[in-house]
């Protein structure tokens, strides 16, 4: 690392360093190359994290006669008929199950993040800014539950919960998920916290802000996101492993033939939410974490 | 303002798996419901050691690991400075890498086995329009291969965002300040992302990589969806036959005795890490 740190005034058309700033440039061809390998580079990322949705939502289209023909995707990118009666079906068809174990897992993932948050932001500000005794043993333990392997549970879990008659029941799966979420929004936050106050809180006072300023314009501001973004986490860990999702694993499936199309359907119907709630919360997260907070 | 995390993770971590050593020295298998809990000292364990079947598992797990957080990191740390980067499309992009991201496992996996299906899928579309066997091939029940470059690729399609993600959150919290530093010293790009952006990124790194590799390390949905642990055995890994263990087998003892190894090697990983991590060094 270099000692020196230069405070403003730098010539803005050093060339070279793009790993964190933009400037305008001055046109070359070596620059107009390399922006356009940057640019196919970006499409391609864009498209291998997008075009399998699509993907599905086809063959979510598909209708049960064209599922059972298409051998080697014979039914094409775009197939030249489309349909609904995969979703008619997933919807009405009550023996697949599908929509009371999605309201259940949506309800554990939620109280398990309102959980999550309360504790996690206490602990995390706590080990960040308040010289606990034992910090470093607390946050090592922390870490190490947060490894631990959750499957490796499911023995003495379930004979708990057939002892206790609670096998039935979905509440004691958000004591379960905090195993998950716990520590890594701990971690999280406590990192944040501590990352926030040398830099910014002293520039702010050095600018003339009071105490209470600076805390209110400042630490507040930059938190939100840090919480927002272990609350998506959070939220998104325990919405990730709930078995109930698993139902659509069991339906689509005769015996000489998986019909995808019932299969696609419910993976639409589940991915939709979480698309939504990640642009949503996308524009959160880039807003507060990029706005010229630590630049 | 701590306790009440140490408590619910003790709760969560150390009664299981006190049940657990309990259970490992134990027999207790429901199917079995008649037969007492009797103590049988180490016979679970060296019944585990014995079983080529676990043992196999436990060498494609270690594998897979090594092999997927090598793959997740590298690619990862690109995403996140292609994220970090300043252009017009940047919130698209990151909002197209966090999708795959915040998708579950479930569907994930399913959304995997469509796109390798021989006859509804994508990957088999393609291939077809460069040679004609190619438009049907298996992948999740054809061979070990094939079954795990499936598996590999919904795997890193799911995971590798969440490695880029907090590389990103790393990389946005370095100042500015170092970078102008380093570039009034003169050094170049390679120079500048060695030298000052992964030391500076050192506690971003450190959380995604322990994360990673106790996810690889336990990996378990994706199997179980994709593969099933087949074909034959050969993607059956450490956590697909503690799950078959206890849910189908319902053999308490033996599943405790695999439990144990588990956590163990969990646990190793992770003391590892967290030396090697440790705040003081970063």
């Amino acid at each position: 690392m270099t000692s020196a740190v230069a405070d403003g005034g730098v010539p803005a058309a050093v060339a070279g360093s793009r790993v964190a700033t933009w400037r305008p440039r001055r046109f070359s061809p070596r620059k107009v190359i390399g922006e356009t390998l940057f640019y196919l580079a970006v499409v391609i990322v864009v498209l291998i994290a997008l075009f399998p949705f699509f993907w599905i939502l086809r063959t979510s289209l598909l209708s049960d006669q064209q599922i059972a023909q298409g051998v080697g995707g014979a039914n094409g990118i775009i197939p030249s008929h489309l349909s609904g009666s995969a979703y008619k079906e997933v919807f009405t068809n009550s023996s697949f199950g599908f929509l009371d174990p999605l309201l259940n897992s949506l309800i554990v993932a939620l109280a398990t993040t309102v959980v999550t948050i309360i504790v996690a932001s206490m602990a995390g500000y706590a080990l960040a800014r308040l010289h606990i005794r034992g910090a470093g043993a607390i946050l090592a333990f922390i870490l190490l539950a947060g490894f631990f392997p959750v499957l490796a549970m499911i023995g003495p879990l379930f004979l708990v919960l057939r002892y206790l008659g609670w096998l039935n029941s979905i509440w004691p799966l958000i004591i379960v998920y905090l195993v998950y979420t716990l520590p890594i929004a701990t971690w999280l936050l406590k990192n944040f916290f501590e990352q926030i106050p040398s830099e910014l809180e002293d520039a702010a006072l050095v600018d003339g802000a009071t105490r209470l300023q600076t805390l209110r314009k400042v630490v507040i501001p930059v938190a939100i996101p840090a919480v927002f973004t272990a609350a998506i986490l959070s939220f998104i860990l325990a919405w990730n492993d709930f078995a109930a999702p698993l139902a659509i694993t069991t339906f689509g499936q005769s015996q000489y033939q998986t019909f995808y199309n019932l299969i696609d359907a419910a993976v639409v119907i589940i991915s939709i939410p979480i698309a939504l709630l990640v642009l949503f919360a996308q524009r959160r997260i880039v807003s507060g974490l990029t706005a010229g907070s630590f630049r | 303002m701590v306790l009440p995390v140490i408590i619910l993770l003790l709760a969560i971590t150390a009664y299981p798996l006190v049940y657990n050593v309990w259970n490992a020295f134990h027999f207790d298998n429901l199917s079995y419901g008649g037969l007492p809990h009797k103590f049988v000292g180490w016979a679970n364990f060296t019944a585990m050691f014995d079983s080529p079947v676990w043992v196999s598992a436990l060498e494609r797990t270690l594998v897979f690991t090594v092999v997927t957080i090598v793959f997740d990191m590298v690619v990862g740390m690109g995403l996140a400075l292609m994220m970090h980067r300043q252009f017009r499309g940047r919130g698209f992009l990151r909002a197209a890498i966090l999708v795959p991201w915040a998708m579950p496992t479930v569907v994930s996996a399913m959304l995997w086995k469509t796109m390798f299906d021989p006859s509804s899928g994508f990957v088999d579309y393609i291939l077809g329009a460069f040679h004609p066997v190619w438009s049907s091939l298996a992948w999740v029940n054809a061979n070990e291969w094939r079954a795990w470059a499936a598996v590999f690729i919904a795997d890193s399609w799911k995971n590798i965002p969440f490695v880029a993600i907090l590389l990103l959150a790393g990389l946005q919290v370095i100042p500015n300040d170092v970078y102008e530093a380093a570039r009034m010293d003169g050094a170049n790009w390679w120079q500048t992302f060695t030298r000052v952006t992964l030391p500076m990124l050192k506690p971003a790194i450190s959380v995604a990589l322990i994360f990673r590799t106790l996810q690889a390390l336990l990996v378990f949905d994706v199997i179980y969806i994709m593969t099933g642990g087949g074909p034959g055995n050969s993607t059956e890994t450490l956590s697909y036959l503690l799950y078959n263990t206890f849910i189908i087998n319902t053999d308490f003892g033996l599943g405790g005795a695999m439990s144990i190894i588990l956590v163990l090697l969990a646990l190793a990983v992770s003391f590892v890490y967290v030396r090697a991590f440790r705040p003081n060094t970063a």
